[in-house]
């Protein structure tokens, strides 16, 4: 009855306009929801390198995006994902989900970002202005966001 | 088999990938990752802690105990740190 929902997944260097993607989702649509994450300049850090793994990048996005779908009636679903190097202030990720109503798009988005930050291949390294360079740990905390989805 | 390094994997190890030819009796990921320590002091530094390690045969992420057998590209990486 319901056409299956339109995916649009791009991992990219250049950086993306939120607004211009969010009107995209926003046609036909009862309720958008979005996450952006940017680059914080705390603690002296000049710069993010963002490095993934290009062959397994999209499948695991694929994959992320398809439980989303089987879990919630999602209309439509963005995921942008920025790689190489980026200052404070640039945005890294985007996901954005449309739906018919509010809850499953915002249920959906948080899924999607949760699930993404565990089992998508990229690895931030960072560097700060006294020249230290450090390649982020990964954290329970995000372990224990992805895991209170429950497994598929 | 291909074996790709990522993120401070292929830091300590110095390299993105190699081709390897595992011998005989190196059939799952945990024994293929004990058996690529054994190649320089770069590898045995990367890899000498399997917990802080992830795996992805062909793609996919893996467990220690799945099978190498048909794998055509196995990648030895951190926790993923994304978003």
């Amino acid at each position: 009855m319901t056409a299956p929902p339109a995916l649009s997944i791009r991992v990219q260097t250049q950086d993306f306009d939120s607004g211009a993607e969010l009107a995209l989702l926003e046609a036909g649509s009862g309720a958008v929801a979005s996450f952006t994450g940017i680059v914080r300049g705390d603690d002296g850090l000049v710069a993010m390198t963002l490095e993934h793994y290009p062959a397994m990048t999209e499948k695991a996005l694929h994959e992320v995006a398809a439980e989303a779908f089987k879990r919630w009636p999602v209309h439509a679903a963005t995921i942008i994902h920025r790689v190489g190097r980026l200052e404070p202030g640039a945005r890294i990720v985007l996901v954005a989900v449309s739906s018919s109503h509010r809850h499953a798009a915002l249920e959906a988005c948080a899924f999607l970002i949760d699930w993404l930050k565990t089992r998508a291949p990229f690895w931030k390294l960072e560097e700060f202005s006294d020249g230290r360079r450090q390649w982020v740990e990964a954290r329970n905390s995000d372990d224990e966001a992805a895991r209170r989805w429950g497994a598929h | 088999m291909q074996i790709l390094y990522f993120a401070w994997v292929r830091e300590q190890i110095g390299m993105d990938g190699e081709d390897v030819t595992p011998p005989a009796g190196i059939d799952s990921v945990a024994q293929l990752i004990d058996w690529l320590t054994g190649r320089s002091a770069g590898h045995a530094a990367a890899l000498a802690d399997p917990a802080r390690l992830r795996i992805a045969v062909d793609q996919r992420f893996a467990t220690p105990h799945d099978l190498i057998a048909d794998a055509r590209e196995i990648a030895i990486f951190p926790p993923v740190t994304g978003g």
